[in-house]
């Protein structure tokens, strides 16, 4: 059994909080490089070297990449083996998401209550996802997640006899739909399968996948790579001001599901695609 | 085509801008967004006065983040614009003169902004801490207690933005999209 403290816990999430906010992977740097070379429209070369140039003066001159800086996704894996001492885990993580986000000037975008409405000030709490896995580590994810997107995400409870042509026409309807709203180039997250919460969770879950990076299984990867054509196909382009270049990756994940349904979750986010992880 | 232009602006200067031109504005704006809508139109509906005068001026839909110290704001990007449409035409008759955002707008929307002469525009979306460097100056003035969504005066020199409406209603998001289309 291996013990972790709470305050560790506290110090990851702050340090996670910040981080993500500050800066992109290296798949989504690359992403936008290669973007802005092969972007057809001009308008949309500009715009995609402006995001990159925005990615710079965000480092450089430590401005968050955007000033939503998100409600607070984390995926939490915690080993079998693992005990947490100290204290609660939710209340540790919520702890460093309050830290995070005041010490790292992050915007505080969450209200108490969908209807009331009131700022919490401090970013919390926030929204976590646990699996308990094997191994005696801790894993944190954060996947800090602005609303222009998330408000153009869909759930579509598909028949079974809408098969693959059916999760196509969703996913293509998620993102049409979504156009300029949603900060083009986009990365898509889908999930395919499980039940209404499963699949939405694994579209959300979908878009930590390094872009580049595409799905073992045969149909899954070609259902990627055909719908990252097709989308670029629309002519929305970045900023939704016309190009080729409307998303960077669609990332697929699959799970099995009832002998009656296909639900299908997509999952849009914006170029800035954030998250960060650190295993204790 | 590429312009510079001065905010506030005239009546013939909005008249003059079309959907596609990029345009670099300098002088004031004021922010306000989703709870400053909702705000300002309980004050109408109250028959009280606004906090800011909406006559030819620009509403900049934008939540920032905090300021460092010795800076005059933090990222400073567009939000959405399609969350204030249930409340815009009603400003856009009272004299506002045009609004930063991005995304699509309603058809009462377009409609409003044809009837009026004004114009929306886009900036950027994600690129806050670029265009954070366009602003020079920032002040609260309303709703404060509204934290990251209350009214700022903000001062602003060659802050970026692409007209999209234009007061003929045609919309570029429509007309762009169309050419790269390859369906």
């Amino acid at each position: 059994m291996k013990e972790i403290e709470v305050t560790a816990v506290t110090e990851a999430v702050r340090d996670l909080c910040i981080e993500a906010n500050y800066g992109l992977s290296s798949d989504m740097k690359a992403a936008l490089e290669k973007a802005a070379e092969t972007e057809e429209s001009a308008l949309g070369k500009q715009i995609l070297s402006k995001l990159e140039e925005n990615l710079k003066i965000a480092k450089e001159d430590t401005i968050p990449i955007c000033q939503d800086t998100g409600m607070a996704v984390f995926f939490v894996e915690l080993g079998q083996e693992v005990h947490i001492s100290g204290g609660s885990l939710e209340d540790a993580i919520n702890e460093g998401v309050r830290r995070g986000y005041t010490e790292g000037f992050l915007r505080k975008s969450v209200v108490s209550d969908p209807i009331e409405r009131v700022n919490t000030k401090d970013n919390t709490p926030a929204v976590i996802h646990y699996s308990v896995v094997p191994g005696d580590s801790l894993k944190l994810t954060i996947a800090p997640k602005g609303f222009g997107s998330e408000n153009m995400s869909r759930v579509f409870m598909l028949k079974p006899a809408d098969g693959i042509e059916g999760v196509k026409n969703a996913i293509l309807t998620a993102v049409k739909d979504a156009g300029p709203n949603a900060c083009p180039p986009m990365v898509v997250g889908v999930g395919i399968g499980g039940t209404f919460e499963k699949c939405a969770l694994l579209a959300k879950k979908a878009l930590t996948r390094p872009v580049g990076e595409h799905s073992e299984i045969p149909y899954v990867k070609d259902l990627e790579e055909e719908m990252l054509r097709r989308i670029n196909a629309t002519g929305i382009g970045p900023g939704g001001l016309g190009g080729s270049t409307t998303a960077l990756a669609v990332n697929v994940l699959t799970y099995p599901t009832h002998i009656a349904g296909l639900p299908v979750g997509v999952n849009i986010c914006c170029h800035v695609n954030r998250h960060a992880s650190r295993v204790l | 085509m590429d312009r510079y232009l001065n905010v506030p602006f005239t009546k013939e200067e909005a008249l003059s801008l079309k959907a596609g031109d990029m345009v670099y504005l300098t002088g004031t704006v004021y922010t306000a967004r989703d709870a400053a809508h909702k705000r300002m139109a309980e004050t109408l509906d109250a028959g009280g006065e606004l906090p800011v005068s909406l006559q030819g001026n620009v509403i900049y839909y934008m939540g920032p983040s905090p300021a460092r110290e010795g800076r005059p704001i933090g990222s400073a990007g567009p939000t959405t614009a399609s969350r204030m449409d249930k409340y815009t035409p009603r400003l856009l008759d009272l004299g506002l003169a045009g609004m930063i955002g991005k995304g699509k707008r309603s058809r009462e929307v377009s409609d409003a902004i044809v009837r009026n002469g004004s114009v929306y525009f886009a900036a950027i979306g994600g690129a806050g801490a670029l265009l954070s460097k366009a602003i020079t100056d920032s002040e609260v003035i309303a709703y404060d207690d509204l934290g990251t969504e209350a009214i700022r005066k903000l001062t602003v020199k060659d802050f970026p933005v692409t007209v999209v409406i234009d007061s003929r209603g045609e919309n570029l998001y429509e007309t762009a999209t169309l050419q790269y289309c390859k369906e």
